[in-house]
């Protein structure tokens, strides 16, 4: 599929500037690359659960959102965005819709991982033509930097927090991904805002435009949580990829696909001392859990290659 | 024509969700309403109804995806029962908010714990607050009368409500009885088609549900949907009327049985009304004017026009299938004293706490609380007024 960046950023904006989202936060990029992969002529309904995105962009008497859009709660997302898609369904089966539609929730790593997660599973099971995009900036960030199971190891937040007895977030972080792929959904995608949102886009479009239930799980970056300048969210984002503790890849129809591999994988340090959260581990007497860090991303990385049969 | 049947209560309930063409229904299975999304599933299977039907992963799913459906434009149901209703408690509240009129069949059952399969109303009553329409039915007729004219009261345009329709599990949900069914298309004609205000699929308008909603907006938004609910009471009324013409069957607010010179009434609501009428008359043959007020609607409480109907009682016993814990009433016990002192009445009323977790109820055991009205009217004395009925001792 064509990319155009410049075509692509001059599409008219489904997702509208004046929400009251930080500067320099990844949800709202997110938000409007994965709507930019809508056709023009397709309208769409949006689930939100409740998140710093949901709070900051519908606030009564005014919305960002210039698709139909709908927030329920915080664990529901994917339960709320079936009912919708088979509202469609039945509307459409009595004749009394003619238009396209397509269904998008969006959702954080908290109303995701944790507490969405059984109304995911059900949803991705049940087959609807959705698609899933977790936003998973590392944390419950809305409620004030709390950990979740998509939290980094070793990460500082406020239920984890580094002190003299504790290196921050004992446990590692789920990987939702992999498990979403094994409902063997239509499609799953992982990304970030690389490559000038090339993958995300194009993840996106083939998540809307594939029958069936898809998941994108985005790594957005949280300039509260993670504690770094507002400006530095694309570097922090490459060095994601660029050190494998992000990697780009894709589930199509069960196979899985790696869309990048560095050239010069680097070392995990590059991409913790880009932020606050891991301050803690360059002190001399914590460097022992970069070393465990650096052989969890490792061991994730060769294992996704086996699976990529790269 | 109607149709001469013998169905149990969820039978009734499974052919009225078939008649009146729901697009939606998402369900989870929970005793004793299980059987309704296995009826309906095996009418989907059939063809013998376009309704989508989905099988969510759990109640709480049930609810959101009914929340999702609804806002959509799609007429939508779902049933359910006990901690089915309890696991959908935080959604039942954001349906309301919304003004989604969504149906919902709630088979009553008790609460967990200890746990129970059995009939009391913990199930409903804990949800009382949740901004829903609820009515309860005596018998599986009633069951299948109320949801036939559920979203006619739901759907109107000065209500604009979810609502519950509420029976007794096993007792109704599962006892057979002789039941009177109208014909497909009478029913389909009376409930109509679903023409939302605004609803998520409009593609002239799109449409957004659920903000966040600061002080400013917060509070004008529940008076708002309390006004919807205020005006429920009228529009059952009025739908009630126009049920009659298509069934012949005529319903109120509440039921008054033998109770134009009672003395003594007791208030309660779904299957035990009919043993409480059968105590009724045979304390009537033995002089005692015993009477009957049995409870339809239950939310909104109809609370000036139960006071009115009260006016002649000397003692009245507030029969609650449930515990509220608040130590001194139940739900009903609760609402009707409201109402009666809102009405500037003060008579002697009793509270007893029946029947929970399928405890038989029976006519001995009503007829003694017949019994304890008459001793308070005639002692003057009123003892402990909150009371338990046939607890073992």
């Amino acid at each position: 599929m064509a990319y155009n960046f410049k075509e692509m950023m001059n599409k008219p904006e489904r997702f509208t500037p004046g929400h009251r989202m930080c500067a320099g936060c990844g949800a709202p990029i997110a938000v409007r690359n994965v709507l930019r992969a809508l056709k023009e002529e397709d309208k769409a309904v949006i689930t939100c659960a409740t998140s710093c995105l949901e709070v900051s962009t519908f606030m009564y008497p005014y919305t960002s959102w210039e698709d139909s859009f709908i927030h329920n709660a915080f664990e529901n997302a994917a339960a709320t965005c079936s009912g919708v898609e088979s509202a469609y369904r039945a509307l459409k089966k009595k004749g009394k819709i003619d238009d396209t539609y397509k269904f998008i929730a969006f959702g954080g790593d908290g109303g995701t991982y944790d507490i969405g997660f059984q109304s995911l599973s059900g949803a991705m099971e049940r087959g609807h033509d959705m698609v899933y995009v977790c936003y998973d900036n590392g944390a419950y960030m809305n409620t004030g930097i709390q950990r979740s199971s998509a939290t980094p190891q070793f990460a500082d937040t406020t239920t984890t927090p580094s002190g003299t007895q504790s290196p921050g977030k004992p446990q590692y972080r789920k990987d939702l991904a992999a498990i979403i792929a094994e409902h063997h959904v239509a499609y799953v995608g992982q990304t970030t805002f690389v490559q000038n949102m090339k993958d995300l886009h194009l993840k996106a479009e083939k998540a809307i435009y594939t029958e069936g239930p898809a998941f994108l799980n985005v790594m957005a970056p949280c300039p509260r949580g993670w504690r770094y300048d507002s400006p530095e969210i694309l570097n922090i984002c490459k060095l994601a990829v660029e050190t494998c503790y992000w990697p780009l890849f894709e589930v199509i129809d069960g196979k899985w696909v790696l869309n990048y591999k560095p050239k010069n994988k680097l070392p995990i340090e590059d991409f913790l001392k880009t932020q606050g959260r891991f301050s803690h581990l360059f002190k001399p007497e914590n460097e022992k859990y970069i070393a465990i860090m650096q052989e969890e991303v490792d061991k994730r990385w060769e294992e996704l290659l086996k699976k990529c049969e790269e | 024509m109607s149709i001469r049947e013998r169905l149990s209560g969820n039978e009734a309930i499974a052919t009225a969700m078939r008649q009146v063409c729901a697009d939606v229904m998402p369900a989870y299975p929970i005793t004793p309403s299980t059987e309704l999304p296995q009826y309906f599933s095996s009418f989907v299977a059939n063809g013998e109804t376009d309704t989508i039907f989905v099988p969510v992963e759990s109640e709480h799913s049930a609810m959101s995806a009914c929340i999702g459906s609804e806002a959509a434009g799609a007429r939508t149901m779902s049933a359910t029962s006990s901690c089915g209703l309890a696991f959908m408690w935080e959604m039942l509240y954001v349906a309301a908010s919304n003004r989604l009129p969504i149906a919902l069949a709630v088979v009553n059952r008790a609460l967990s714990g200890p746990i129970n399969i059995n009939c009391d109303h913990s199930d409903a009553m804990g949800a009382r607050d949740a901004g829903w329409i609820q009515i309860f039915a005596e018998t599986n007729q009633e069951a299948y009368d109320n949801f036939v004219q559920a979203y006619r009261i739901a759907e109107h345009p000065d209500v604009k409500l979810p609502i519950m329709i509420c029976q007794d599990g096993f007792i109704t949900s599962h006892g057979v009885q002789n039941i009177e069914l109208l014909e497909d298309d009478v029913v389909k004609n009376f409930v109509g088609e679903y023409y939302p205000e605004s609803w998520l699929l409009n593609p002239e308008h799109p449409e957004a549900v659920g903000p966040y909603t600061n002080p400013p907006y917060y509070m004008e938004a529940k008076y708002g949907q309390l006004q919807g609910l205020i005006n429920a009471k009228k529009v059952a009324l009025e739908v009630a009327k126009e049920f009659k013409e298509i069934s012949g069957r005529e319903y109120g607010l509440f039921e008054e049985y033998r109770m134009e010179d009672a003395d003594y009434v007791m208030v309660m609501m779904g299957s035990a009304a009919g043993t409480c009428k059968d105590t009724v008359d045979m304390l009537r043959e033995e002089g005692i004017k015993a009477g009957l007020l049995k409870i339809r609607m239950f939310r909104p409480f109809p609370g000036e026009e139960i006071a009115e109907a009260l006016k002649g009682a000397k003692v009245i016993a507030c029969m609650d299938r449930t515990e509220s814990y608040n130590s001194q009433d139940g739900p009903i016990g609760a609402d009707v004293k409201a109402a009666l002192f809102n009405a500037g009445m003060a008579p002697k009323v009793l509270n007893y706490v029946y029947g929970l977790a399928g405890r038989d109820v029976t006519v001995e055991s009503l007829a003694s609380v017949f019994e304890d009205m008459k001793t308070v009217d005639e002692t003057g004395e009123i003892g402990d007024t909150y009371r338990y009925l046939d607890l073992r001792g």
